[in-house]
Order: structure tokens, then C-alpha cells, then sequence
């Protein structure tokens, strides 16, 4: 298909590539993410990869934040339960998540645009495929539209 | 904690003045990412005084840069674009030690691991680049001087499983002049080395080289020797581990028992009638029993199960009278939970077989005459249920063998892995089968791996002896005969495929080559000491060529086959590593922890004591006389749980502060 066959809706959405913010445990998943990069697997350059010490440091206000400048889809990464290093840290990530997801529900924020996964430091090909999955279903919702269009411009401006 | 000197805080309050430093890594990263865009890119952010790439930034003259950079620019934040933190966080930090910086004024950007390594197009992988770089300036400028906490270690060290690996591990430290708590499972120390007659390549005596170093692991001042235990719970951190062991009751003293045996002949049962766990079922024992003469401890062990004052409470008890005045034996003994502390720990739990039950084609438990590798070394060992003749189940002696490599092992239907050892066991067993029963020996296998100083040769040597090697893997194990040379025996048919045709091979005994695979319970083991597996269940390293015998937790070593499958010379190179490893953190006596502690912000906290409940290490209080939650920085780990879940936002975490965060969140974002 070539451009000038769409619409402009169409056309914003056929160029559209998600921005997705991540964070990941510094035990787990950041190591899954660092073994899928040594095993050379390819995949989606959408994500941007936040290390923290533990899932349980994810203020659900880092997701809201995360989405009021921007991001079309937060994807939150911590060991399986009880694998966590900390012991426990994940279970209060997971308490958190149910929260929060009724919040961005409430925001209209849909479903697949936050995502919470297990992921131990041995599951690379699960950071690739989850990642993949992600990015191919939050691409199908088009992008998030937070943000009123004159705000738009100006947050523009003040970026680098 | 040591203060952090006036002059760092202020420098670190001044304007930011960042570099930022771009490595090619060769054409790691350099290959994918337009190392120079990023470099013009980083050079025009706020802050940023120098920018700049070069081909190794970790190396002597890179680092250097950097050095000399700080001292010229008066930088006061530096940011690194290279590999994984993981990897070089600890190198860049030095630098800026060595430059009169604070080590947390730095940032890696992970454009390795996290972008060249995993992406393909050159425009994709820079822009993300360009973000995570934006990100990490946006942040840095935020960084405040950390000082690494010190914590003491304690000088003795906790060896988890006593095979040679563990025996190993303990002696070495022993010699050193530490203390060790060896804790084995077993009633005995040994592991799977204890099983075999002979080992490769050398062909040297099992028992000849383990027996001493057995004995001298029995008799050591400085080893506390638990066996028939088991670690329950291990607390603390690097230097300062508080472990429980369970000792289960062997229902004999272990400091009365002399090991005469007396009462295994005393005993009621004038015949053995259990299976003989050690020889793997293929003898018999008695309810008391030493698991093999050579035994550590030379201490008996009674089996309540089979034993019939625990089964009915009205046996004559004729060992007590053999035992006589040395009163070892006690039926009313408990278990016993002791509390040790030491400051590191090494786990050499080994491995276990793989169970050929789960490829039914070979007909293993089926046909009597198929056998397991461990079964036959037993079979072999002059010690063993034969005294080392090889007579098969059904009493007579084979004419011809056919050994099977890999079962279990290169297999996509059970174990995807090489277990390494099996080629060279097998060229062993087809050895010393020949040589006892001037048997035809067949090796079927998929490809020969014999990599290793001597081994090559060995393989060789069985070459010459008339081994007959057929390559291929075998379909299946029958006793279906198709011609009368085939009655009564068992029929391999295999693909040799270097014939290319289909062979079938009757044989008198079979044995499977069975691989290596985790132990059932490594799971729940790495779990007790926080440690994590591979994707196959063997224990993680920390990194699997610079750190073979780290975990991520610090103060936790592993060594031998728990790490993965491996033959006993490099079983014994690990455990003196872990040993080294071990004995480098107690000789310098102290360790640094990252600074990632929580703190709370009194006049913000309003004594919610929502944080309490949410540190699963009590490092939270609360203060009745304030009202206030307080953090104790010494039991505090660093998750930063309790920093998110406060609902005033009156905790934060060092290196991990809101702020920090929401600059490195919307730094990514900040796209034109
Ligand atoms: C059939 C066969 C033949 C072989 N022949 C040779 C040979 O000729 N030459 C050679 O170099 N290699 C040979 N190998 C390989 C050799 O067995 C291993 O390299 C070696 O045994 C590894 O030693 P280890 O101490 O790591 O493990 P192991 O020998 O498995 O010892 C582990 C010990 O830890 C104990 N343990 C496990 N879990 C716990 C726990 N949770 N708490 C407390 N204790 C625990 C176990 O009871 C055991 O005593 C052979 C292997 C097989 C299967
Ligand atoms: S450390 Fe990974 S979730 Fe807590």
C-alpha cells in the first residue's frame, strides 16, 4: 500500500510506531533483557528500558507519568513469585498493578497499554516475544491520545 | 558509613557539566549505532560540556580519557553509552573515584545488550540510542554523592554438598585456616564420585584419590562435618548470614558410634533384605547399615523405616547389646536444628541422573538386562554388589554390550543439552567391560566429544582395543528376534549412517549412557539461598565466562555440577575457585554494599505506617515518642518497596529517587 491511497488517519497510523516505556527489576528481568542482547535475539526497537532495583520500586506514578508524556504503552518486568530478590518485593508490585489498572481504566487508558510480566533472568526469548507482542498489539490501538492538542505543542517546545 | 567529603557535595551542587563517552565496542556497538550522530547529538543537551566516542571505552586509554577529561573540563557527571551496567558500572565508577569524583555521579546508557545486540536497522537503533542518552543526561544531572556502605565478614564459610566438589571447596578453606561447616544430605560424604571404580581419562583409582581427601575432611579441626542435614533457612547478607541447618536423627551418637559395624552383624535380620541405596538397588542392606566401607563418617546409620522397634517397638534390639557400653544407639534421638553463622556460602550440590524410564524404547526397567551408567559402575567397582564382576541380573556374563550414548542428553524430546561427561564414561565403561569379560563392546553414538587434555588420546587407545563404535542414535532396545543368532537377547536397531543402511546388533547387556540434569530440587535450593537457574535448571553464574563461580547474590559461590554438567577435574578447578573467591572477601576483611538504601524524610512522613508491613526485612519502625516511621539503614537491602508504596512520598531511595526517575521516564520520551 502506498501512502497516498490513505487517509490521513489511516497514514498516521501506517507510519505509527509505538513509544513504550519499560521497567525492569535489576535481578530478573533487566538480566533477561541483557542474555536476549548476548544471545543476539532481534527484536522491536520500541522500548525503552528503565532499571530499578525491584518491581516493587515502580510508583504507579512513574506508569501515569509515563503516559502523560508520551508513551503509548508501559510494560513492567519482575521476577516470578517468589523468586523475587527481595522476597516479596513483586507481590506488592502485583497488589499495586490491580490498582492501577482500574485507574487507567477509568482514564480510558485501554487494557493491553499496560502490561505487568514475570520474567526470570534465564526467559530471554520471553523479553523478546513479550516486547514483539506488545509493541504489534498497542501499533493495532494507534496512539494514545492523552494529551489536548495546544498542550501538545507547547510540551513540544520545552523538550531537547 | 564514612562520610562523604564537603567538597564532593559542592561540586556536585554546582551546574552539571557532563561528558558523555560513546564506545564502538570494536563494531559491537558501532556496527549498528551512528556512534557519531550520537556523539554531535549528546554534544547540544543541556549541561553537556565534552562528547565524545571511542573504539574501546573500558580499556586503559579510554578510561584515561575520561580521567583526564574530569581534571580539564571540571566535569561533575559522566555518563557512559557502552555495554550493560552490569558489566563495566563498577570500572566507569573507579574512574571517577580515581578523577576525585564521586563513583555515583555516574550513568551508564546500555547500548550493547539493550539496542546494537538486539536490533538491525542502523536508524531504529540510533534513535533509540539518542533517547536513552537524553534520558541518562536528564538524570545524572540529579545524581548525588553516595558513599558505599562497609559491612564486616565473617570469617567462616558454609559448604553446601560433599561431593568432590564440596570436598574440595571445604578442604582448601580448611587448610587456609577458616572455619567450615560442610553440610552433605547423605549419611556420607562422596557424591557420585564415591560410585565409581576407576576414572577417566587416566583410569586412576575412584577410591584411591577421594578416599584421603575424604578422611581428611572427617578428621580437619577446622570442618564441622554435617551429614544426613540439610540447610532450612538462610538469613543476612554477604559477610553476615545467619543459616539453620536441620540434622536429621541417624538414631546412633555420632561421637559414641566407632564404626565396628558390630551391630549391622548383631542385628535381628540375619539377611539384608532393603535395597542398598549406595550400589543403587542392585544389593541389599539391613535397617543399620554405613552406607560403603569407605564411608565419612565411619558412622552407622538406622533406618526407621525398615527398622522394626520403629515399625512395631518389639525387637530384641541385639545391636544395642553388640554396641554394649558404648551406648551409640538411641531410638528416642530428635532432630536437631542448629544456628550457624558465617559470611559466605558455596553450593556444590551436584547433579543427578537422567531417568531413562522416560525414554521407554529402551526398554529400561523393562528388560532386566539394561542397565544405567551409575548401575555399571557399580557393577565394575571392586567394592560393588559383585565385588566387581559383572554378572547381569538374570546371573549369566555378557558375550557382547552395547553401550548407548546421550540418553538423555541432545535430545529434543527430553534434555536439549551436551552433559559432556558421557562420551568419556562410556570410552571408560567400554574399557573396563572388555577387560573383564573380554566382551564385544559396541558405542553407539551421534558424534564423538572428546575435548580435554588426555581424552582425545583415550579415545584412541579404545580405537585400537577393537571398541567397536557404530554412529548413529539408536531406535530401540528389543527382545524381539528375528533370527535365531538373536534368541534370548537383547536386539539394538540402529541408522548407522556411516554405512547408511539399518543394523540390528544382538547383545547380551545393554547400557544406557544416561545424562546429566539438575538436581529435582534445585529450585527450592536456589530459592533458600536467592539465587537463580538457567532456563535448564542448573544454578546461574554471575557471569559465564569472567564471573564462572559468582552469583548475583553476593557471598554466594557455586562450584562443581550444580553450575552445569561437568567431569571432576573441572568440578575440582571450580570449588578451588569458589574456595579463592570466598577467601579474597574475608581476607579484606570488609565488603562495600551499594548505597540503594531507603531514607525517610521526617517532616514530610505523617507515621501512616503504611511502609512498616512492606519491608519483608523489619528495617522499618515506627517511633512512638515522633510519630514517625524510621529506616534502619543497616537491615535495609534497597528494593525501594516501601518508596513507592508510601502514600505522602516521604521515602526515598538512593540513586533510585522519584526525581531521578520521572527525569530518566520523560528523558525517553523527549522526542522531537
Ligand atoms: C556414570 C558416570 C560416570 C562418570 N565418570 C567420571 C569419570 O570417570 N571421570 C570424571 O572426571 N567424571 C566422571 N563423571 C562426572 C562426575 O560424576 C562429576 O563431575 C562429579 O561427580 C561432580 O561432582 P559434584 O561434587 O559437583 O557433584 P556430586 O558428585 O553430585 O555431589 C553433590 C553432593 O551434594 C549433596 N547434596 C545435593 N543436594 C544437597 C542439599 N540440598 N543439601 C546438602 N547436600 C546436598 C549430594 O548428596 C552429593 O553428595 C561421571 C558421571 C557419571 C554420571
Ligand atoms: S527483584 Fe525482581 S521483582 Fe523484586
Amino acid at each position: 500500500m502506498r501512502n497516498r491511497d490513505l487517509t490521513p488517519s489511516e497514514k498516521s497510523q501506517a507510519t505509527f510506531e509505538p513509544r513504550i516505556v519499560a521497567f525492569f527489576c535489576n535481578w530478573c528481568t533487566y538480566l533477561a533483557a541483557d542474555l536476549a542482547g548476548t544471545s543476539r535475539m532481534k527484536y522491536a526497537p520500541n522500548v525503552r528500558v528503565i532499571r530499578v532495583m525491584c518491581s516493587g520500586r515502580v510508583d504507579p506514578q512513574f506508569v501515569l507519568d509515563a503516559f502523560a508524556h508520551g508513551a503509548d504503552g508501559v510494560f513492567i518486568g519482575g521476577c516470578h513469585p517468589g523468586d523475587c530478590h527481595y522476597q516479596e518485593g513483586n507481590y506488592k508490585t502485583l497488589r499495586r498493578f490491580h490498582l492501577l489498572k482500574r485507574v487507567l481504566q477509568q482514564m480510558g487508558i485501554e487494557d493491553e497499554r499496560c502490561r505487568l510480566e514475570w520474567i526470570s533472568a534465564a526467559e530471554a526469548e520471553r523479553v523478546r516475544s513479550t516486547i514483539n507482542d506488545m509493541v504489534e498489539k498497542v501499533r493495532a490501538l494507534g496512539p494514545l491520545d492523552l494529551i489536548p492538542t495546544e498542550e501538545k505543542v507547547s510540551a513540544e517546545e520545552v523538550a531537547v | 558509613m564514612p562520610e562523604i567529603p564537603s567538597s564532593a557535595i559542592e561540586s556536585s551542587r554546582e551546574r552539571p557539566r557532563i561528558g558523555v563517552y560513546v564506545c564502538h565496542c570494536g563494531t559491537n556497538i558501532a556496527g549498528i549505532v551512528d556512534v557519531r550522530a550520537i556523539v554531535e547529538f549528546a554534544a547540544k543537551l543541556p549541561g553537556v560540556v565534552v562528547s565524545r566516542d571511542y573504539k574501546y571505552m573500558c580499556s586503559d586509554p579510554g578510561q584515561a580519557l575520561i580521567q583526564q577529561d574530569i581534571a580539564e573540563h571540571h566535569l561533575n557527571r559522566v555518563i557512559v553509552a557502552s555495554c550493560s551496567p552490569l558489566l563495566h558500572e563498577a570500572t566507569f565508577r573507579r574512574v571517577l573515584s580515581r578523577a576525585g569524583l564521586n563513583a555515583f555521579l555516574l550513568q551508564m546508557v546500555n547500548i550493547r545488550e539493550h539496542v546494537s545486540w538486539v536490533h538491525l536497522n542502523q536508524r531504529e537503533a540510533t534513535e533509540k540510542t539518542k533517547d536513552l542518552v537524553r534520558a541518562a543526561v536528564r538524570r545524572v544531572s540529579l545524581h548525588k554523592p553516595l558513599q558505599k556502605r562497609r559491612v564486616s565478614i565473617n570469617p567462616h564459610v558454609l559448604v553446601v554438598g560433599g561431593g568432590i566438589a564440596g570436598i574440595h571447596a571445604a578442604l582448601t578453606l580448611a587448610e587456609a585456616g577458616k572455619q567450615v561447616y560442610l553440610v552433605e544430605r547423605e549419611p556420607t560424604i562422596g557424591g557420585h564420585m564415591a560410585k565409581f571404580d576407576k576414572t577417566f581419562p587416566t583410569l586412576d583409582c575412584a577410591a584411591c584419590i577421594l578416599t584421603p581427601k575424604m578422611t581428611a575432611v572427617g578428621s580437619h579441626p577446622r570442618i564441622h562435618l554435617w551429614t544426613y542435614s540439610e540447610v532450612v533457612r538462610v538469613e543476612g547478607y554477604v559477610g553476615n548470614y545467619k543459616v539453620k541447618v536441620r540434622r536429621k536423627p541417624r538414631y546412633v551418637i555420632e561421637d559414641l558410634c566407632l564404626g565396628c559395624q558390630e551391630c549391622v552383624t548383631a542385628c535381628v535380620y540375619k539377611e539384608a533384605k532393603n535395597p542398598d541405596e549406595f550400589n543403587l538397588g542392585l544389593s541389599k542392606r539391613k535397617p543399620v547399615y554405613l552406607p560403603f566401607p569407605q564411608a565419612v563418617p565411619q558412622k552407622v546409620v538406622i533406618d526407621p523405616q525398615t527398622c522394626i522397634q520403629f515399625k512395631s517397638g518389639k525387637c530384641k534390639k541385639t545391636c544395642v547389646e553388640a554396641c554394649g557400653d558404648r551406648k551409640a544407639i538411641d531410638f528416642t534421638q530428635k532432630e536437631t536444628i542448629e544456628d550457624i553463622e558465617v559470611g559466605t556460602i558455596i553450593l556444590a550440590t551436584g547433579f543427578k541422573t537422567f531417568d531413562p524410564v522416560r525414554n521407554p524404547y529402551y526398554g529400561y526397567g523393562r528388560y532386566a538386562n539394561v542397565y544405567t551408567s551409575l548401575e555399571v559402575e557399580r557393577l565394575i567397582n571392586a567394592s560393588g554388589p559383585t565385588a566387581g564382576e559383572i554378572v547381569l541380573r538374570d546371573g549369566g556374563q555378557p558375550k557382547a554390550v552395547g553401550i548407548i550414548h546421550c540418553v538423555g542428553s541432545r535430545d529434543a524430546n527430553t534434555n536439549r543439552w551436551c552433559s559432556k561427561v558421557c562420551c568419556m564414561y562410556s570410552l571408560k565403561l567400554a574399557h573396563l567391560i572388555k577387560e573383564r569379560t573380554g566382551a564385544e563392546v559396541y558405542n553407539f553414538y551421534i558424534d564423538m566429544r572428546t575435548p580435554g587434555k588426555g581424552y582425545e588420546e583415550f579415545y584412541d587407545r579404545l580405537l585400537d582395543e577393537g571398541v567397536h563404535f557404530v554412529r548413529g542414535r539408536v531406535a530401540e532396545v528389543s527382545d524381539w528376534a528375528t533370527h535365531p543368532s538373536e534368541k534370548g537377547r537383547l536386539v539394538i536397531r540402529v541408522e548407522d549412517t556411516l554405512a547408511a543402511f539399518v543394523r540390528r546388533i544382538p547383545v547380551d547387556m545393554v547400557v544406557l549412557s544416561v545424562g546429566m540434569e539438575p538436581q529435582p530440587d534445585a529450585q527450592d535450593v536456589r530459592r533458600l539461598f536467592n539465587i537463580s537457574c538457567s532456563t535448564e535448571g542448573w544454578f546461574l553464574e554471575r557471569h559465564p565466562k569472567l564471573a564462572p563461580v559468582s552469583t548475583f547474590t553476593e557471598g554466594v559461590y557455586i562450584a562443581g555440577a550444580c553450575q552445569g554438567p561437568k567431569d571432576i577435574p573441572d568440578s575440582v578447578a571450580q570449588a578451588g575457585a569458589a574456595a579463592a573467591e570466598a577467601m579474597a572477601l574475608i581476607d579484606a576483611q570488609f565488603v562495600e554494599l551499594e548505597p540503594y538504601t531507603a531514607f525517610i524524610s521526617e517532616d514530610q512522613c505523617s507515621g501512616c505506617k503504611t511502609c512498616i508491613p512492606l519491608c519483608p526485612y523489619q528495617a522499618i519502625s515506627y517511633m512512638e515518642e515522633k510519630k514517625k516511621a524510621a529506616i534502619n539503614e543497616v537491615l535495609c537491602k534497597g528494593c525501594g518497596t516501601c518508596v513507592a508504596g508510601c502514600p505522602s512520598g516521604s521515602i526515598q531511595q538512593n540513586f533510585f529517587e522519584d526525581e531521578e526517575i520521572f527525569e530518566e521516564i520523560e528523558g525517553v520520551l523527549a522526542y522531537a
